[in-house]
């Protein structure tokens, strides 16, 4: 494949990538603020997945780095050029929609060339170039079908070959696996990731689906109400949240009730480790991953604030989910497979909580239960 | 569903069929048999209605008048029509009810009050800056605009212009490119459909050519009608069946274009080979 992309010639400027700059973004519709202050800097040939529920901005953001919608204020530099003012059809990115968005009366090879077409790229070196990119995505032999005669899977990537084929320098991918089914998802999110390392472009990703955005992004932005509440690598946003929001839109969380005492957080008997050691003292709802909720080695049932009976499993592969009712509340367990079937549903188990860090929200119904 | 179910609802269908075709084609059969009746009771069959048809200048003037009148108004109708649907639809979209209104205005406003109205601009016209019956095309954009509306609105809604003009747009093209070469193409189908309309709604226009004093077919065959009632009957069955040759020509057109296109990518048509009804 890599020898694809030599033969397409992807310059060594688009191979290296560009840094892409958002600077205090800000664009408001009719009175709802889309998005508020967003800046991000991504380094060349990152991969920087946005993630959110939707109407948190993520979309806005992408359309606005590609001039599909104009700023109120705020810069957009792609490259150490401030790109702002340029309409899109100026601007050198490269998109891939959710929808599908291929020209319905033109082949895939056509699609591809269009782009070249309107750079004014010869013919010869149009139809060399549009044939290498169909092969960069897999779709060598598909080059006359036209759009409505592959699947979606195909579609996205006759898509992707398109935005790539002329030469880029920045890639937006506006949620392009939302409409497929799960498993062609789970397969063309690795071949995109396959290709943007390959071709070594900045890219910037736009999803709801969080483990989309962990899977293939090389740092993860979450998104709520117009601003970036944390960026990071995927691996610090799932196990470092920087806020409650973070913590509870990544993965799934247990609300569990507790008081802060001393840099610490007691739930249910349990000290836990703060990842805000400077918060006050008092009633808080700690945020527990299903990962650090384990079976506890005493196995004695008796009454106790961690003991409660299974009432489902939900098997996963390796690991399973258990759903355990302690009375007040019910708590979500991610064990091993051979662990969990030992506790079959109506078991009676005591569970024990790891002292990882934990995020606490000041949630006050929540706590007065505490 | 039951075989006697299938049976009844064929039955049903050529019923239809035959009411419908009925209504169309036993008028136009009396017509045709009327413009062959000879001049005096008992006569034999002849032509002679058909073959005067060359031999009236003024005639073939009027049917090449409104040929040409029908290509304008179609040319023109596009032009202006398209654009500002598809820009209405990108940019505009709160507009969109008030372009439909203004489009839908002509099936309310009776044709002489039109006629009156546009009048007055019709004599500035003739007097400062050319007197031709292809003026006439101005008036009859207007006159197609609910007709054509309506098709171009089918064709619009049938694709996500939205999507298809940005990704245009992001692979560099302007917006001269994005309506003429990525969304006029995919709406082939609803363009023609609206030609067609307003080809046939020109061909048979009398209201307007008759009150501006202009000599269309349909004002040719009305004044024939007075002299010479079998030769303006023939020319009205030859216009019913060049607007009905003219239909099929344009379908056919279009879906040759559909098929070719199949053809070349190595792909077989749709319908093509056992594919289509039964």
């Amino acid at each position: 494949m890599t020898s694809a992309v030599a033969a397409a010639g992807l310059g060594t400027a688009t191979r290296a990538g560009v840094e892409v700059r958002l600077e205090n973004l800000r664009r408001r519709y009719a009175g709802v603020t889309a998005l508020d202050g967003l800046s991000l800097t991504m380094a060349p040939g990152e991969l920087v997945a946005l993630l959110g529920p939707s109407g948190c901005g993520k979309t806005t953001a992408l359309r606005l780095v590609a001039g599909l919608e104009q700023a109120d204020s705020g810069r957009v530099v792609v490259g150490g050029e401030d790109v702002t003012g340029q309409p899109t059809n100026k601007r050198d990115v490269g998109m891939v929609f959710q929808a599908y968005s291929l020209f319905p009366h033109m082949t895939a090879w056509q699609n591809v060339a269009f782009g070249l077409q309107m750079r004014k790229v010869g013919a010869s070196q149009r139809r060399q170039r549009a044939g290498e990119m169909l092969e960069l995505v897999g779709l060598g032999g598909f080059a006359n079908r036209f759009a409505h005669q592959l699947s979606g899977g195909q579609q996205q990537r006759v898509a992707l070959a398109r935005a790539l084929a002329i030469q880029p320098k920045v890639l937006l991918l506006d949620e392009p696996l939302s409409a497929l089914d799960a498993k062609v998802r789970a397969r063309l999110r690795d071949e995109i990731r396959r290709v943007q390392l390959e071709v070594g472009i900045t890219t910037l990703f736009v999803t709801h689906d969080q483990e989309e955005a962990l899977a293939i992004a090389d740092r993860v932005g979450v998104m709520q109400s117009g601003r970036l509440e944390q960026l990071g690598p995927p691996t610090t946003i799932y196990s470092r949240p920087a806020t409650p929001f973070v913590a509870e839109f990544v993965g799934l969380t247990n609300r569990l009730a507790g008081v802060v005492r001393g840099g610490d957080v007691e739930v249910r008997g349990t000290r836990l480790p703060l990842v805000q050691p400077d918060a006050a003292d008092g009633p808080a709802v700690a945020l527990v991953r299903p990962e650090a909720v384990t079976f506890a080695n005493n196995e004695d049932t008796g009454p106790g604030p961690l003991v409660g009976t299974v009432i489902a499993t939900a098997f996963l592969g390796a690991t399973s989910r258990v759903t355990v009712d302690l009375g007040d509340v019910t708590i979500l367990a991610q064990l091993p497979t051979s662990e969990a079937s030992a506790h079959p549903a109506g078991t009676r188990v005591r569970l024990a909580l790891r002292p990882d860090p934990v995020l606490i929200a000041r949630d006050e119904a929540a706590a007065g239960r505490a | 569903m039951t075989r006697a179910r299938r049976l009844r609802l064929r039955l049903f269908r050529v019923i239809v069929l035959v009411l419908g075709g009925a209504f169309f084609l036993v008028p136009i059969g009396a017509m045709f048999e009327f413009s062959t009746r000879g001049n005096r009771v008992g006569a034999p069959r002849t032509l002679e209605a058909w073959t005067t048809i060359v031999t009236y200048p003024d005639l073939l003037g009027a049917i090449r008048d409104s040929l040409g009148l029908a290509a304008i108004t179609s040319v023109a109708m596009l032009l202006l029509l398209l654009p500002t649907m598809i820009w209405v639809r990108l940019r505009l979209p709160q507009l969109k009810r008030t372009i439909e209104f203004l489009c839908l205005l002509p099936l309310t406003i009776p044709a002489i009050v039109l006629v009156v109205g546009l009048s007055p601009v019709y004599r500035w016209m003739a007097i400062n800056l050319v007197d031709t019956i292809f003026l006439l095309s101005f008036a009859y954009v207007v006159l197609v605009l609910p007709f054509a509306y309506r098709a171009l609105d089918a064709g619009l809604s049938a694709i996500d212009v939205k999507t298809l003009s940005e990704a245009a747009r992001s692979l560099g093209a302007g917006w001269g490119t994005v309506m003429f070469r990525v969304i006029a193409p995919n709406m082939s189908g609803a363009l023609l459909n609206a030609s067609l309309l307003s080809v046939a709604l020109v061909l048979g226009e009398f209201t307007f050519a008759n009150l501006l004093s202009y000599l269309n077919l349909q004002v040719e065959i009305f004044q024939l009608g007075l002299a010479n009632a079998g030769t303006s009957i023939a020319v009205s069955v030859a216009s019913l069946m060049f607007a009905f040759i003219l239909l099929v020509i344009l379908s056919f057109f279009g879906r040759a274009r559909a098929r070719g296109a199949h053809e070349r990518a190595g792909l077989p048509f749709p319908g093509a080979a056992g594919g289509g009804l039964r």
